[in-house]
């Protein structure tokens, strides 16, 4: 208690360079709080629509279903497993059947991946209510991204053509009967969605699916024969790795503030110590044991920590809860890189995320602080005193 | 020698007991104690903290011997009362004089009441008028509280005020003479 009491008392009295110090290490404060909230943010919002636009609340692939290898699409469809009938009816569980096919925008060629879908499904925000509307050819809903690459709009029609389940080629026109806007590109990007029940005749494949979406609602989640479960932790692994690797990248910023911040009271301590010799000898003449003069200068760092978090306080928290009610917007074209990215991300700064932060940061300028403090357990008291030490 | 009474230093050879305890015996952390508990320390340059303001520095010792606050503050209004500085307890040290840092020094000092004060050269950087003053006050203090002042000085004003004069010359005591008793 002492220590901190006497540390408090030197760092306020030592003026504008405690100031300096503290100021530069609350912009590390706020940097660290800022750059990973943006990330937890930009994690909760990936993890938000992808479930609300992809993966629902779980999927059950086909044994031989692997999303990486489109020539494993051939062999994995199967009839929808029966203990589902009464969930696919209400739309709680959503069978997709996915089939490579190939479109020609404009006379050019591209390979896509066509999904079927059931009209009535409730599970997933893609709007297959738009299949509904009249139409003599086969109704396609596509996402912005599609769409813009392929110079294909609403009410456009577009030559498919596919292989069906004995390896016959086919053809047909679709019509555009939507383009829906959406944050995830990986129901954007080359996929083509019509209604389940089409692509089942087109392929040949009545009653089959190639993966089922689960709806919170459904409670089912054993082992089916020919099918297996894909929890959401597993489905969402891509959006964790990604986002850890961009958090990696992120915090070379605030590594270099923080860096900056600890040079500066490592310096401090340094010059401290040098010039505050007589002082240091005068603790010791008066009954301070040298451990406690290490302590008093090792608080004395550390709390260097403690006025940062106040001052950064002071500025962060009315920055940081605009940061987070206005959202970073995302520069344009940055949405392609294959992880769900809404136009603005929307900073989420967790209770967790600002202890932890406070912590280290206190934990690093501790030790910085006491690594030259260490030097004054070897001062000689009568030295000291005359301030005779080199 | 002022440093071995002090316990800040070891002799060499032979034995120096300072209120009962043998000086070269103690580790730090006895040192400290005895420091802490029993003396007080006056320097040619006073020594006083920089960024403290008169009142914490003249504190410090009680904070030392964990006194609670409403008893220190008390002996710190005590003891500039006895130095005549309590219209300067905000004042830091270097908005004083010379005279007024050596009083705060010794107010800090005598604030816990020790058994021994050591006093290096106390009167080195002070002007005559300020010496006598100090050193009057000093004289005071030792009357009135019965705490035992060692000085370390060459300056013929100090000598004239002392009970006990030792002469050392090339570290060995030349003269040892009693000046004047107790109560003169």
């Amino acid at each position: 208690m002492l220590a901190f009491k006497l540390a408090y008392r030197n760092l306020v009295g030592a003026g504008l360079r405690t100031w300096l110090n503290v100021f530069v290490l609350s912009l590390a404060y706020v940097l660290i709080i800022y750059f990973n909230g943006l990330m937890s943010g930009w994690n909760r919002e990936a993890r938000r629509d992808t479930i609300a636009w992809e993966i629902g609340d779980g999927e059950y692939w086909h044994q031989d279903y692997d999303p990486y290898d489109p020539f494993t699409l051939n062999d994995s469809h199967a009839e929808v497993p029966s203990i589902f009938q009464d969930e696919m009816e209400n739309g709680t569980v959503v069978p997709v059947l996915i089939s490579e096919a190939t479109i020609y925008p404009e006379g050019r060629l591209q390979s896509i991946l066509l999904k079927g879908i059931k009209t009535n499904q409730q599970v997933l925000k893609l709007p297959t209510e738009a299949f509904h509307n009249e139409t003599n050819e086969i109704p396609a809903i596509i996402g912005k991204r599609l769409s813009k690459n392929t110079n294909l709009k609403k009410n456009d029609l577009v030559t498919v053509r596919w292989r069906d389940v004995n390896g016959t080629f086919d053809a047909a026109e679709i019509v555009i009967v939507d383009v829906f806007d959406c944050n995830v590109p990986t129901v954007d990007n080359g996929q083509i969605w019509i209604p389940l029940d089409k692509l089942q005749e087109m392929k040949q494949m009545q009653g089959e699916a190639t993966i089922l979406v689960m709806g919170e609602e459904v409670q089912y989640r054993k082992e089916i024969e020919g099918w297996e479960y894909k929890d959401l932790e597993f489905l969402l692994t891509d959006i964790s790795e990604l986002i850890k690797t961009k958090k990696l990248g992120s915090s070379f910023f605030y590594i270099i503030i923080l860096a900056l911040a600890m040079l500066a009271i490592f310096d401090t301590q340094v010059l401290s110590i040098f010039k505050r010799q007589k002082e240091i000898g005068t603790y010791v003449a008066m009954g301070m044991t040298r451990k406690q003069v290490v302590a008093l200068f090792t608080v004395e760092g550390a709390f260097h920590a403690v006025l940062a978090a106040i001052v950064a306080a002071i500025y962060g928290i009315p920055l940081l809860t605009y940061a987070a009610k206005s959202g970073f917007k995302i520069p344009e074209g940055s949405d392609d890189m294959g992880l769900a990215m809404g136009d603005v991300i929307y900073p989420f700064f967790s209770l967790m995320l600002i202890v932890s932060t406070i912590i280290l940061v206190f934990l690093i300028t501790t030790i910085v602080s006491y690594l030259p403090a260490r030097k004054i357990s070897k001062m000689e008291p009568t030295d000291a005193i005359k301030g005779k030490i080199q | 020698m002022l440093n071995i009474i002090g316990s800040l230093d070891s002799p060499s050879e032979g034995s120096v007991q300072v209120i009962g305890q043998e000086i070269a015996r103690l580790n730090h952390k006895e040192a400290a104690i005895l420091r802490r508990r029993h003396m007080g320390f006056i320097f040619q340059t006073y020594n006083l903290l920089p960024v403290y303001t008169v009142f914490e520095n003249v504190e410090f010792p009680l904070l030392l011997l964990k006194m609670n606050e409403s008893e220190r503050k008390k002996a710190v209004m005590d003891a500039l009362e006895w130095v005549g500085l309590t219209d300067k307890v905000k004042s830091r040290p270097a908005q004083l004089s010379g005279g007024e840092c050596q009083r705060v020094a010794i107010a800090r000092a005598m604030v816990k009441k020790p058994k021994i004060v050591l006093a290096d050269e106390p009167t080195a950087n002070l002007d005559a008028a300020n010496s006598h003053n100090i050193l009057q006050m000093m004289v005071k203090l030792n009357e009135e509280l019965k705490t035992t002042f060692i000085f370390a000085t060459h300056d013929e004003k100090v000598i004239q005020y002392l009970r006990r004069q030792i002469s050392l010359e090339d570290g060995k005591v030349a003269q040892d003479k009693i000046v004047k008793n107790i109560g003169e």
